[in-house]
């Protein structure tokens, strides 16, 4: 089967019948830190993919900056000195 | 895998919860979750005005989706952070989005309030871009908020966010940091309006899984500055810690919000003042929104900064 993952995206093959699960562990992905999309529709762990099938691993983490309360929030890692206060 | 609802066939299994959902009921799902929120923190009311702070991404495009469908009175306020296509491509979604459901979008570029997109703001600071983008965005979501007479302003926050974030303070003990982490912070000041995250509830992939069943287009592609950043670390951490053990982020994160955080407030807060320069509410004399305009300012005025659009 055809298997795309992003961020970037790329592709790879996966030889035979493989349930979901079995696909993730073979590539280290997290189960929590996708979606395993089929078509138009979410699949489950336990599902058996087919040979012909094209799924998506769509990654689910986004981040960056953590927004605090106005007059004290601030990125941690900063020297203490150069901590802004709003 | 069966729904626990229905015994229909499963779209979605959420194994801290221990149990699978259709999509329909999945659906439900997440909207009881987010009214349990909105209900527990007395988030805001049918009859205020609600700024949902949006990015194109699905957490927040998510949320305003719930909102508007809930029948709350919703205006998106989009922050143009000006990093190259992908503002663009985000600023373009939150415009779709709002344009298909009919809701009011404010826009609001960082490059015309701090003087430089985040680009350079990072260039000129030197300091990660998550920093001076931070910054930014806080400030600006309650200054558009004040402008608009906007009573709460919601932001997509959900409940891997706030964990990775309780896992920053915790590991550095920022014991200042640990009682301004609440799903709802109340207005302590006039001019500070009330911030909410009625998303703290839900994993990032259960809001995902929203955006994606509801056909939400997003961003899915990630911010090219969030690359290395200390809070994604933190979230990959904690994933770990979840596939052992399901549940284990949810316990982290409520365990905190019940029991540890109130032995964390302080008596008295911080003493606020009015910014000098601008008005806005800050700690000091003049705030550090003000002081970062005046950064770009003066590296702009020098040349530092020359043809970084």
């Amino acid at each position: 089967m055809r298997v795309v993952l992003r961020n970037p995206r790329r592709e790879v093959e996966v030889a035979g019948n493989r349930r979901v699960k079995e696909v993730l562990r073979d590539l280290d992905i997290l189960p929590e830190t996708v979606l395993v999309i089929r078509g138009d529709d979410l699949v489950t762990a336990d599902q058996m993919l087919r040979e012909d099938d094209v799924i998506e691993l769509r990654p689910v983490m986004s981040g960056g900056s953590q927004a605090h309360a106005p007059g004290t929030g601030h990125p941690r890692r900063e020297p203490a000195s150069r901590t802004s206060r709003q | 895998m069966k729904c626990r609802k229905c015994g229909a066939a499963a779209a979605l299994e959420l194994r801290r919860h221990n149990a699978a959902f259709c999509v329909a009921d999945f659906v439900e799902f997440f909207r009881n979750q987010v009214r349990d929120a909105i209900r527990r923190h007395k988030m805001f009311t049918r009859g205020e005005r609600v700024l949902v702070a949006v990015s194109g991404g699905k957490d927040s495009l998510a949320l305003w989706d719930v909102l508007l469908d809930e029948g709350y009175d919703t205006t998106g306020l989009y922050l143009d952070l000006g990093i190259f296509d992908y503002s663009l491509e985000s600023k373009a979604k939150c415009e779709a989005f709002a344009a298909a459901r009919g809701a009011r979008l404010v826009i609001s570029r960082v490059a015309d309030e701090v003087g430089a997109p985040v680009p350079v703001i990072k260039q000129v600071t030197r300091r990660p871009p998550c920093s001076g983008c931070g910054l930014s965005k806080r400030y600006l979501m309650n200054r558009v908020a004040l402008e608009h007479g906007m009573h709460v302003v919601a932001t997509g926050h959900n409940l891997d966010d706030e964990a990775a974030t309780l896992f920053g303070s915790v590991m550095h003990w920022q014991t200042d940091a640990l009682p301004r982490q609440s799903p709802a912070l109340p207005s302590t000041h006039p001019k500070l309006v009330r911030r909410v995250k009625p998303l703290y509830r839900l994993s990032e992939r259960e809001t995902a899984a929203y955006a994606f069943l509801r056909r939400i287009d997003y961003i899915v592609e990630e911010c090219p500055f969030a690359h290395g950043a200390t809070s994604i670390a933190h979230k990959e951490i904690l994933n770990r810690m979840e596939e052992a053990s399901p549940g284990a982020k949810h316990n982290f994160l409520f365990g905190f919000l019940e029991k540890a955080r109130p032995a964390f407030e302080r008596a008295a807060g911080a003493v606020l003042h009015e910014c000098a320069r601008c008005g806005q509410v800050t700690t000091g004399t003049v705030c550090a929104f003000c002081k970062l305009s005046d950064q770009v300012k003066r590296a702009a005025g020098s040349g530092a900064t020359a043809a970084d659009r």
